[in-house]
C-alpha cells in the first residue's frame, strides 16, 4: 500500500477550508447587481387561487418584478418532470399532474411557490412578497396516503382519479399466494416509515446571471448532479440550450438526496434573470427548508412472511402505500419500486415474494429520495419481520436469520436483484461477538436490579449501491443512463488534474479520489487535484447519489487511468529502449524490470508534451477519459445490533451499545468510511427515535423548525463500535461496494427491534419518543395486570 | 427581520424614556427568544432598547441576610459559574448552567427570562419556589403575584426588572424533562427547603404556567424524601398536551422530576 493509496486513513484535503471558514458556498457568491428574490408561498394546503395582487408590492422600494406563473406559461417554461416511468401493473403508465415552478391556479401544499419577487436588496424582495395579495378559494385538504385513497376523499389532479399515482407490484402474485395457502406459520405486521425532513446544514441556494452578448445563462446552485440539472433546465424546463447554459454547484453543505433534484426556484431564478436583466440570488431560510426541501419515506405497510414447518421462509407478501406528497419530485416515482420492492428478498433466500405498492397524491410536500431511498424502507419490513417472526416460532432472532440467509453466490432473488457476493454470517458473528451477545443476559439483569428495562435487537441490512447498469435501469422505466465519467489530465510537469462526474458535498471525493490516483502512480496526494461540480469544466456526470460515487464514479477514474499509464509506458518504453511490456509504475518511477533503468513520471510527462521525441505516429500530450458503466449494482450488507435500556418512569431510550459490523468490499479510506458510517447510523437513530413530519388536518406543517422537529444531537447517541469484513464486488475494477447510505438503512429496525425486546411487545410505531414508549408500557402493564 | 430603530440605554431611567418615547418599543436585554421571533418576522417592533450595558442592573451580591441578589441584566453564564450563587442556592446555579445551550447562556438574562414567562423557560420554576422578590423601576413583586400566566407577568408596558432577590435555602435543586426537540423544559421541578418550610414549583407542564405543588409541599413539610412524594401528581386536566406530550404524560413527568429533585437536594 502507497502510504496515501488505497486503504490509508488520509486527512480529508477539503477540510483546511471548511473549518477555517474558507469553503466558498452558492450563497457567498455575490455578482454587481445583483438582486433577490423572495417567493411568495401558499398558505394553504389545497386552495383555488382566485387572484394575485401585485400592485401594492410593485410601488415598494427597490422592486424590479414580480413575476407569477401564468407569465412563466406564457414564456414557455416547462413543466417539472418525474425522470423515472413507472406503470401500474394494468399497464398503464403513471398519473401525473402537473407541476409549474410557479403555481398561479391551484396551490396543493403550504409553501408552494405561487409568485417571485426580485428586489434590490433581500428584506426589500421579502417585504414586497409580503405585500402581494393572494386570494384563495379554500379546497378540502387530504394529508395522510390511505386518507387519500378512500372514496370521496379530495381529489388533488384531474389525471389521478381517485390520488392514485400508479398502482404496482412485482414479484409472482399466484406462487407467493401458493407458499402462504400451504405454510405452517404466518407472522403479519403493519409497519409504518415515518416521514423525514432531511435538514442539510446547508439551505438550497440558487445564483442565476444571463449575459446577454452571448445569450449564455449560469447558475450557481446547490446541486449533488449539476449536469443532470443542465440536462434536465435543457430538455425539460426550455430555459437554454445546453450549450448556453452553465451550471456549477461549488462547495455544497450536505444533501442526503434532497439536492438531486431541480427545484422549482432555480428554474424561476434562470426564468427570471433574463426577465429583469440582472443576476438573480435566492437562498433557501430554514423555514422555506423544511417546507419545501423534498421530503423523506412516509410510507404505510402490511407484511407477510410464510414459513414451513421447519422455519425455512416460503413466502413474502408485502403491500405498501406511498405517500409521495402534492406532486412528483424527479425520481420520487422509483423510489418506493424499484429502490425499495427490489430489496424485499433481504439477506434471505426466499422463493416467492409478491409486493403491491400503490403512490398516491396528498397535500403534503413532495416526497423523494433520502438517504437511502426506498433501502431503508425495505430494511425495515425485513428486518422488524425477521424479529418478530422469530420470535413467534421460538427461535433466537440470530439462528432464524442465520437458517434463512443466502449462501451461495450468484443469487437471483424473485425480484429483480442477483446479489454477486457476500458472507452474511460473517457480519452477524462479527457482530455478536463485539457487542458481547452471550452477555447480554447478565447485562439485562443488573439493569433490571437498577430499575430500568434493557433490550436487544439486531438488523441484517442489504442494499443496492452502485447505482446503476444504465441498460438495466432503462428497461425499468429510467430516463437516464446512470455511468459514470472521468477525465485523467496530466500536466507536464506530472501533476494530475482528475475531472470527474461525481459531486462531492461531504464525501471528502477530493481526498478518496486522489488516493486512488496515488495507488496507481505513487505520486503524493498533494499533487492530484479532483475537479467537480462544474459543467464548463466537467463535459458530462451523473452527480452523486445511492452510495455510487465510489463504485461508478471511482471505476471510470480508474479506466481512464488504465488508459494514461498505458501510453506513459509506451513512452517511457521508447525513451529507454525497453520493450513496452517491461515497464512496471512504483513510486511515481517508470522502471525496466530487472534492470535499474528508470524515468520519474515526470520526466515522461513532461517528454508526452515536449513531443520532441515520441514514438513514431503518437499524438502529443497525457490526457485520458473513460466512460464507466456498472454491470450490476453492488450490495453492501451487514449486521447492526443495539442495546438499548429503558427509563419505565420517563419512557426516556438510552442506546447503551452499537455495534455496526459492514460489507462495504474495498475501503479507500477507513477513516472516511467510519464517518460515513456515523452520519448514517445518526441519521437512522435518529428516524428511529426522534425525527417525526407532522401536518395537521389542514395540511399546515406542524414540525416546521427545530422547535418541533427533533433532530438527533451527540447525547441522542453512544460511541459507535465499527466493524468490517469483506467481501470484494467483483462487478467494478476496484471491488467497491458503497458505504454512503447503510447507516440510515440499517439501523431503524435494530433500535426498534432492541425497544420492543425491551418492553416485552411486538408493535411499535416510529418514532420511539419518551411519551409513546412510556405509553407502551402503560398500555403493557395495564393489559398483563388484565390477564 | 424589519427595520427597527436600536437605541443603547446607559441608565434604567434613560431606558424607560427611551421606551415611553418610542411608538411600540421593545426592551431588548439577552435577545434569546426576541431577536429569533423578529428575524422570522412575528415581531416588528419600531424601537428596540438595549438593556445590556446598564451597570446597575448586572452582577451578582450575596446580602447580610444570606439572600442572593442578582442584576436582571445578568447572563445565565454568570449565574451558574457565581461561587456564592453555587454554595447557597446550587439549585439555582444548576438550572441556570442548564438553560439552552452555551450561547443562549453567554447572552441570555435572568430578567429577560422572567419578563418574557415562557411557560416552559427554567426560572420561574425557581422564584416561585424561593420565594424570590423581583424588584422593578418602580416597586417591588412577590413571584406568586408576578407570574400571571402564559407569556404573561404583573408588569406594566413601561416596567424594567432590575433585580430580583432569592432567600437562602438550605436545600434547592431542580430537575427538568427536556423537550426532545427544542429542549425547553416539558416538565421542571424546583424543590426548595426554605425558613418557610417546604417548596415545589413546576414548570413546563400546566396550562397556565408555573405552579406550585401544595400537597407535596405538606408531604416533604413532614418527610424530605422522594417517597414523599411519589405517589402525588398535579391533575392531568390542568396539564399542557401537545404532540410531545400528553397532559397525562406531562402529569407523570412532574412526579418523576419531583422526586428526582428531593432526591438530589437531599
Amino acid at each position: 500500500m502507497a502510504a496515501e493509496g488505497i486503504g490509508a486513513r488520509v486527512l480529508r484535503k477539503e477540510d483546511k477550508r471548511f473549518i477555517t471558514g474558507n469553503g466558498r458556498y452558492t450563497d457567498d457568491m455575490t455578482m454587481p447587481r445583483m438582486g433577490y428574490a423572495a417567493f411568495v408561498r401558499s398558505t394553504h394546503a389545497h386552495a383555488r387561487i382566485k387572484s394575485i395582487n401585485t400592485d401594492e408590492a410593485m410601488k415598494m422600494p427597490g422592486v424590479d418584478a414580480v413575476l407569477n406563473g401564468h407569465q412563466l406559461v406564457a414564456d414557455g417554461i416547462g413543466n417539472i418532470i418525474c425522470g423515472w416511468m413507472i406503470h401500474s401493473k394494468d399497464g398503464s403508465p403513471m398519473n401525473m399532474g402537473a407541476y409549474r415552478a410557479l403555481e398561479s391556479e391551484t396551490v396543493r401544499f403550504v409553501g408552494q411557490a405561487i409568485a417571485v419577487v426580485v428586489a434590490d436588496t433581500l428584506q426589500q424582495a421579502r417585504d414586497a412578497a409580503e405585500a402581494v395579495i393572494v386570494d384563495y378559494e379554500e379546497l378540502p385538504t387530504v394529508v395522510d396516503s390511505l386518507d387519500a385513497l378512500k372514496d370521496g376523499a379530495p381529489q388533488l389532479h384531474p389525471e389521478a382519479a381517485g390520488n392514485l399515482i400508479y398502482d404496482w407490484e412485482i414479484g409472482e402474485e399466484a406462487a407467493t399466494n401458493e407458499a402462504f395457502a400451504n405454510a405452517a406459520h404466518i407472522t403479519q405486521m403493519d409497519l409504518d416509515n415515518n416521514r423525514l425532513v432531511p435538514n442539510p446544514m446547508e439551505p438550497r441556494s440558487a445564483l442565476a446571471h444571463f449575459d446577454p452578448s452571448e445569450e449564455h445563462y449560469t447558475l450557481y446552485t446547490t446541486s449533488q448532479n449539476p449536469h443532470v440539472a443542465r440536462l434536465v433546465l435543457s430538455a425539460f424546463y426550455n430555459v437554454a440550450p445546453e450549450n448556453k447554459l452553465r451550471v456549477v454547484a461549488p462547495d455544497v453543505g450536505g444533501g442526503f438526496g434532497s439536492k438531486i433534484f431541480i427545484y422549482p426556484e432555480e428554474i424561476a431564478c434562470l426564468w427570471a434573470t433574463k426577465r429583469v436583466g440582472r443576476p438573480v440570488k435566492w437562498t433557501s431560510d430554514r423555514t422555506e427548508a423544511f417546507l419545501t426541501d423534498a421530503h423523506g419515506r412516509d410510507h404505510h405497510t402490511t407484511a407477510e412472511l410464510a414459513l414451513d414447518a421447519n422455519n425455512k421462509i416460503t413466502g413474502f407478501r408485502v403491500k405498501t402505500v406511498a405517500n409521495l406528497g402534492a406532486y412528483m419530485s424527479l425520481f420520487s416515482s422509483s423510489v418506493p419500486t424499484y429502490l425499495y420492492a427490489t430489496l424485499l428478498s433481504g439477506q434471505y433466500n426466499i422463493p416467492n415474494i409478491y409486493a403491491n405498492v400503490k403512490a398516491v397524491y396528498t397535500n403534503t410536500a413532495p416526497v423523494d429520495a433520502y438517504r437511502g431511498a426506498g433501502r431503508p424502507e425495505a430494511t425495515y419490513v425485513v428486518e422488524r419481520m425477521m424479529e418478530t417472526a422469530a420470535k413467534e416460532v421460538g427461535m433466537a432472532p440470530a439462528e432464524f436469520r442465520r437458517l434463512n440467509f443466502v449462501r451461495e453466490f450468484p443469487h437471483q432473488t424473485p425480484v429483480i436483484m442477483a446479489y454477486d457476493a457476500g458472507d452474511y454470517e460473517a457480519s452477524l458473528d462479527q457482530a455478536m461477538n463485539a457487542i458481547d451477545y452471550n452477555g447480554f443476559a447478565q447485562r439485562r439483569a443488573q439493569s433490571e436490579a437498577a430499575g430500568k428495562l434493557r433490550g436487544i435487537g439486531m438488523s441484517c441490512y442489504i442494499e443496492a449501491c452502485g447505482i446503476a447498469p444504465s441498460q438495466a435501469v432503462g428497461s425499468l422505466g429510467a430516463g437516464v443512463g446512470l455511468w459514470e465519467s472521468a477525465e485523467v489530465r496530466v500536466n507536464a510537469v506530472g501533476t494530475i488534474e482528475v475531472l470527474t462526474g461525481s459531486h462531492s458535498h461531504g464525501q471528502g471525493h477530493e481526498t478518496t479520489f486522489a488516493q486512488l490516483v496515488s495507488d496507481r502512480l505513487g505520486l503524493p496526494t498533494d499533487s492530484i487535484s479532483i475537479v467537480h461540480g462544474d459543467t464548463d469544466k466537467v463535459q458530462m456526470g451523473m452527480g452523486t447519489y445511492g452510495s455510487r460515487s465510489g463504485a461508478v464514479g471511482m471505476s471510470a477514474i480508474s479506466k481512464a487511468l488504465d488508459k494514461v499509464e498505458a501510453k506513459a509506458k509506451k513512452i517511457a518504453a521508447h525513451l529507454m529502449e525497453a520493450s513496452e511490456g517491461d515497464i512496471t509504475i512504483e513510486n511515481g518511477e517508470l522502471k525496466v524490470a530487472g534492470t535499474d533503468k528508470k524515468l520519474s513520471f515526470t520526466e515522461v510527462s513532461l517528454a508526452a508534451y515536449t513531443a520532441h521525441n515520441l514514438p513514431e505516429g503518437m499524438e502529443p500530450g497525457l490526457k485520458e477519459g473513460a466512460f464507466y458503466d456498472p454491470t450490476n449494482f453492488t450490495f453492501p450488507a451487514g449486521c447492526y445490533i443495539c442495546e438499548v435500556e429503558v427509563d419505565p418512569d420517563t419512557g426516556v431510550v438510552s442506546i447503551e451499545n452499537f455495534v455496526a459490523a459492514d460489507d462495504f468490499g474495498t475501503i479507500i479510506n477507513p477513516m472516511i468510511v467510519e464517518g460515513q458510517v456515523h452520519g448514517g447510523l445518526v441519521q437512522g437513530i435518529g428516524q428511529a427515535m426522534l425525527e417525526h413530519t407532522q401536518y395537521d388536518e389542514d395540511g399546515q406543517l406542524l414540525t416546521a423548525s427545530y422547535m418541533d422537529y427533533a433532530m438527533p444531537r451527540a447525547d441522542n447517541v453512544p460511541s459507535f463500535k465499527l466493524e468490517t469484513t469483506v467481501t470484494e464486488c467483483p462487478g467494478n475494477p476496484l471491488g467497491m461496494k458503497g458505504c454512503g447510505e447503510a447507516g440510515a438503512i440499517g439501523s431503524p429496525p435494530a433500535v426498534i427491534n432492541a425497544i420492543t425486546d425491551a418492553l416485552g411487545i411486538r408493535d411499535m410505531t416510529m418514532p420511539a419518543s419518551p411519551n409513546r414508549v412510556w405509553q407502551l408500557i402503560q398500555d403493557n402493564g395495564m393489559k398483563q395486570a388484565a390477564e | 427581520m424589519y427595520e427597527t430603530k436600536y437605541h443603547r440605554a446607559s441608565t434604567v431611567s434613560d431606558a424607560a424614556a427611551m421606551l415611553k418615547n418610542a411608538d411600540d418599543g421593545k426592551l431588548l436585554s439577552g435577545g434569546q427568544t426576541l431577536i429569533p421571533t423578529m428575524k422570522q418576522r412575528l415581531a416588528a417592533p419600531s424601537d428596540l432598547i438595549d438593556l445590556r450595558h446598564i451597570d446597575e442592573i448586572s452582577g451578582i451580591t450575596k446580602q447580610a441576610d444570606g439572600s442572593i441578589r442578582i442584576g436582571a441584566a445578568t447572563c445565565h453564564a454568570d449565574v451558574a459559574g457565581n461561587a456564592d450563587v453555587r454554595a447557597a442556592l446550587p439549585g439555582l446555579a444548576d438550572l441556570a448552567g442548564h438553560i439552552g445551550d452555551p450561547h443562549v447562556r453567554h447572552m441570555g438574562t435572568l430578567g429577560g427570562s422572567i419578563a418574557n414567562n415562557d411557560p416552559a423557560a427554567d426560572y420561574p420554576a425557581a422564584l416561585l419556589a424561593l420565594g424570590a422578590t423581583i424588584e422593578t423601576n418602580k416597586r417591588e413583586f412577590t413571584a406568586k403575584d408576578f407570574f400571571t400566566g402564559m407569556f404573561e407577568t404583573a408588569l406594566d408596558e413601561d416596567e424594567i426588572v432590575t433585580a430580583v432577590v432569592f432567600p437562602a435555602a438550605s436545600h434547592t435543586a431542580y430537575v427538568k424533562f427536556p423537550n426532545p426537540a427544542s429542549r425547553y423544559a416539558m416538565a421542571g421541578v424546583f424543590v426548595a427547603k426554605t425558613g418557610s418550610g417546604a417548596r415545589v414549583a413546576v414548570t413546563g407542564a400546566g396550562q397556565n404556567g408555573v405552579f406550585r405543588m401544595p400537597d407535596m409541599e405538606k408531604a416533604l413539610d413532614g418527610n424530605w424524601s422522594a417517597d414523599a412524594v411519589a405517589s402525588m401528581a398535579p391533575a392531568v386536566d390542568d396539564m399542557l398536551s401537545d404532540m410531545h406530550g400528553t397532559a397525562a404524560y406531562r402529569a407523570n413527568l412532574v412526579t418523576v422530576m419531583a422526586k428526582r429533585a428531593v432526591a438530589a437536594a437531599a
